[in-house]
Parts: C-alpha cells; structure tokens; sequence
C-alpha cells in the first residue's frame, strides 16, 4: 500500500476544500470567533490545532482495538488533554505573549468539536497512517479559516498585519478610521458567513 | 401627470424582453410602479388581501410624515452652527435654513444612491421587481445621524445594513431588524468618535458654499443626554428640548416637528397607535421607577420622567422606528408587550449604564429580534384559549 494513495489524498485534501470543517461543517466556530482579532494568534491557533487533531487521531487510531467501546470517549479525552496541555506549555515557554493573547481558548481545544468528530468519525475507525493525514488536513482547513479572517479583522480593525501597520499615516490623515467592530467578535461571524458565501458561490455542488 | 405616464408608456418598449434597455428593467419598473398605481391584479392563485393602497403609496405617506422632522432639522443645523459661531443675532431664517439643507443634503445623496444602488442590483440579479423598503430607510438614515458623520462611513455603514440586515434575509418585508438601525448600530459600534466621540461631533463647523459660520474645531457641544451621561446637569430648559434647539442627531430633536408625523401616520392608519403609546407608557413608568429608587448620584435617573420622554431619539424611535410593520410585533396584544419593553430597555440603557447617553436604538433593536416570539406566544394562546372553548 502506497503512502499517498488516492483514498489518503483525499484524507488530506478533501478538508481543505469540499469537506472544510469550518466553513462545510460548521464545527469550531467559537474559537473561530474569539482568536481571530489580530493574525498572529490566528495562526497560532490554527498551528496548534493541526499538531493537536493530527497527533491525537494516530495515537487514537493506534490504541483503537483496544479501547472498550463504552469508556471510548472519556480515552479519547484523556488524550487530547494530554497533547493539548503540552502544547500549551511549549507555548508559553517559546511564545508567551502570543500564549497571554490566546488566554485560555488554547486550553479550550479540548472542547473543539473538530477534534471529537474527526476522533469519532475517522481515528476509531481506520489505520494510523490516514488518520495522521486526515487529521492534517482538517487543522490546516481550519487554520486557512482562521487565517481569512484573521486578516480582514486585524487589516480593517486595526491598520495592520501581524502588529506591523499596513495602512499609511497618510491615509489617517485624510479621514480614513480603523473600524472598531472589526475587532469585536459579532463581526468575526460576520466575516466566516462571507467566506462560506463564497465558497458556496464558487462550488456549485455545496 | 398625463404627460408623465404618455412618457412612461413611451420609453416601455426599451425595457421589454428584446428590448436595447432590457438589462434596466427593474430601474424602470421600480420608477413606474413607484410614480403610478399598478393596473395589475392579484392572480387567481393563493389567497390575497386586497387593498386600495399598495405597499408603495405607504411608504410614500411615511416619507412625507417625515417631512416636519427632516425640515426641521435642516433648519436646527444651521440654528447650531449661527450659535456655536456667536452670529446668532445676524443670522437669518432662511440663511439658517439653506446651510442645513446643504448640509444634510450630501448624507440624503449618499443614503439613497448606495442603498437603493444595492436594492436595483440585487432586484436586477434575482430578476425579481424592486422592493420598495429602502424609500423609508434612505430618509431616515440621514435623521438619526450626528451632522458631522464623514459621508463615505455613512456608504459603507449603508451597505453593510442594506446587505446584511435585509438582502441577505430576501428582501423588503423579510427583515428580521430595522434597516436604518442597522446602519446606525454598525457606526455607533464601528466608528465610535464620529457618533458620539468628544462631543465635537453634533455642530457642523465649516461654511457650506459662503454660507453659515466657521466655529473653532475645538468648540464641543455635549447632547442633553452626553451631559448627563458626563455627570453634569442639563443645561438646556425643557421647552427648548420640546421646540428642538438642542444639538442632537439631524432629524430626532424637534418634538413637534415629530409628533406632526406622528398624528399623519395615526391619522391614516399607517402606524399602530397600541406601539406608539406602549413605548411612552413604558418608558415612563420605567422612568418613575427609577427616579424613586435610585441613588441621587445617578443624574440620568432623577430628571422628571416625562424629561426623558423628549430627549435624545426616545420620540424619533417611538414613532417611526417601533412601529415599523415589517419588524415589529404583529398580534395587537403582543404590539402592547412589544412597545412597553422598548421604553422600558431604552430607559434601563440610559440610566443603568453610563457607556451609552442614548438607548432608544439598542432597545428597538433588542426588541425587533423578540417581536417573533412575542408573536407566537400570543397566536399559540389564542389557539390553546379557542381549542377549550369548541365543543367536540
């Protein structure tokens, strides 16, 4: 068997597109809403979250003959918590301004429903080499969200990118205004119905 | 007004199916349908309501009930700048009057053209007939802005309500919240300073085409309401607050001016009085309540409550934003639930939280999205009430 045959490709790529958990599925939208203010935390989130569902989806899938069918959920979280709490702890030893911004939503990956479904849905039942794609594939489709957003929210709500500022003084002086809702959450969900509005538009078959 | 329609008739060819105007058919569909009553009838199929008066000539009768408040407050606009400039005593009426007109003028043009330019498009698109919900809308957006509002946040703030307060939900008489509102709320939350900011806001201070005052950039004006939300008293007596020459929003600070409108709308039966009165009574009694309980601090809750009831947008809101028909409670008890808790939330707004001087707009909003089930709650009691009643 083929490392990258055509059923693991689509493992990796269908996430990233047709099957998108944030914007097909709609699952994970809370720390969608709350992380995205400003770029760097977006992509952050977006980093930790493919480690987390990639790693936890191969340890799952490696124990998952052995786990008794009715503890299964209670196994899968002990597992996320795991990884999520060492992710956590490598955050704010390496990045710990990034890891202050975030606050507790990196705890909260926990209850990312993103994580559970693909545990669920995929891990529990298929091998350990597809699941470490899959799981891939769904961090990096909701970082690419999270990612979208995060750069109209801190390009319109703040002037900048990545803390740099973007928009010359020269425009300010002008009368140009930073949009102050931009940076609150109610628009962040304003923003991922444009990007599914989009993506529906683009791809006819949703 | 035959010549009119002779014109009208004339230029019909262009617009049909093959004709070289086709692309605009909605353009002139909308003008036609908006200058004439349609001469076409319900189809046969479904079950109608009939009408003497479409949902056009409605909104055509708002509009002029708007009329006292919008003149007004072109008029109060250049009243401010002669009194911020000092010029008070050389100012004439109509020099007064002109610089408002071209003051507001520019937010009416920007209103109507990004509006109903969304309006045309997205009718032309879905190939469907011009709603005419934006008329309303495009006249009182203008009103419940400061003067000072910069015109190309006004596009955007028109746009953003526009698409995702009304054509997003299918259009005119599907919207869940009042569309000017809408555009009032994304300013208030998006540009901050430029609604109510450091007081600056609420005197035009340049002269428009020769004519009014320039008035020093640092010259501030608070609101009624902005000086008691800073912890001053009033400064202004009661009957200039009912006449209208106090700063405030273009078209909410004549009492008269508004209750002119208000008597049009009643009178035709356009407006549901059961709204109008429940937001007074509500938010009177929420006023008392507050005023008798209240710790003498709090200077918002201790003016006299019918004090509240004439200031900032609490008129303006009452009358032509509460009763709104699309947006608001629709049973006639639940129109009464509906009003009372708008004038009970804006006065709670106001006194309670001294981030926001004004909190008419928060509460129609807030409300707007209850009125559903303000709705069902009375339709699925009057049904439960009828099903005990029959006799099987």
């Amino acid at each position: 068997m083929s490392l990258f045959s055509k059923a693991n490709k689509e493992a990796l790529t269908s996430p990233l597109n047709l099957n998108n958990p944030v914007v097909v599925q709609v699952l994970g939208i809370c720390s969608a809403l709350a992380v995205t203010s400003q770029l760097e935390p977006a992509i952050v989130m977006g980093l930790s979250v493919t480690i987390i569902t990639a790693f936890s989806n191969l340890i799952i899938s490696i124990i998952r003959n052995s786990i008794p069918n009715r503890i299964r959920i209670i196994v899968q979280l002990v597992v996320v918590a795991a990884l999520v709490t060492i992710v956590s702890q490598v955050l704010k030893a390496f990045a710990y301004d990034v890891s202050v911004q975030l606050s507790v939503y990196v705890g909260l990956i926990i209850t990312n429903c993103i994580l559970m479904g693909r545990l669920e849905a995929f891990a529990m039942m298929n091998k350990p080499w597809p699941s470490f794609l899959d799981g891939i594939g769904n961090g990096v489709g909701y970082a690419l969200i999270l990612i979208i957003v995060g750069f109209f929210r801190e390009l319109l709500g703040s002037g900048s990118l990545m803390g740099y500022q973007i928009i010359p003084d020269a425009c300010y002086n002008i009368g140009y205004m930073n949009n102050g809702m931009m940076t609150m959450p109610a628009m962040s969900l304003i923003i991922v119905g444009c990007v599914i509005w989009a993506h529906r538009a683009y791809n006819k078959e949703l | 007004m035959n010549a009119l329609r002779k014109y009208f008739d004339k230029i019909k060819p262009n617009f049909e199916e093959g004709g070289k105007l086709h692309a605009f058919r909605s353009l002139y569909d909308g003008f036609d349908t908006f200058a004439f009553v349609p001469n076409t009838t319900a189809g046969r199929i479904g079950t109608h309501i009939h009408d003497a008066i479409d949902s056009k000539r409605i909104m055509s009768l708002v509009v002029i009930a708007l009329m006292p408040a919008l003149l007004f407050g072109m008029y109060n606009v250049g009243y401010q700048n002669a009194l911020a400039a000092g010029q008070l005593e050389n100012a004439t009426f109509w020099g007064m009057f002109f610089y408002g007109f071209l003051a507001v003028l520019p937010k009416l043009i920007v209103s109507y053209v990004v509006g109903l330019g969304i309006e045309f498009t997205v009718a032309q698109w879905k190939g469907e007939e011009i709603h005419e919900g934006f008329l309303v809308s495009g006249i009182i957006i203008p009103m419940i802005v400061p003067v000072n509002t910069p015109l190309w946040i006004l596009a955007i703030a028109v746009a953003f309500a526009v698409i995702f307060a009304k054509e997003i939900f299918g259009g005119t008489g599907m919207n869940i919240f009042n569309v000017a509102l809408i555009t009032r709320a994304f300013l208030f939350f998006s540009y901050p300073t430029s609604m109510t900011g450091d007081d600056t806001v609420w005197i035009s201070q340049d002269t428009i085409l020769g004519l009014g005052y320039a008035v020093p950039d640092t010259f501030t004006a608070a609101t009624p309401l902005g000086e008691l939300a800073a912890g001053a008293g009033v400064s202004s007596c009661i009957c200039s607050q009912i006449y209208g020459f106090i700063p405030g929003s273009i078209g909410e600070t004549s009492v008269i001016a508004i209750a002119l409108g208000a008597l049009l709308l009643l009178f035709t039966g356009v407006a549901s009085w059961k709204t109008m009165l429940s937001v007074f009574v509500g938010g009177a009694l929420t006023a008392m309540l507050f005023d008798s309980t209240l710790a003498p601090e709090n200077l918002a809750a201790h003016i006299p409550w019918y004090q509240h009831l004439v200031l900032g947008g609490f008129c303006f809101g009452a009358v032509f934003m509460a009763t709104d028909p699309v947006t608001s409670a629709r049973t006639e008890g639940g129109k009464w639930i509906y009003g009372f808790l708008i004038g009970f939330v804006a006065i709670t707004v106001r006194v309670l939280n001294p981030g926001y001087p004004e909190g008419m707009m928060l509460a129609i909003l807030l409300m707007n999205a209850f009125a559903p089930l303000i709705d069902y709650c009375f339709v699925s009691r009057n049904i439960s009430r009828r099903a005990k009643r029959a006799k099987i």
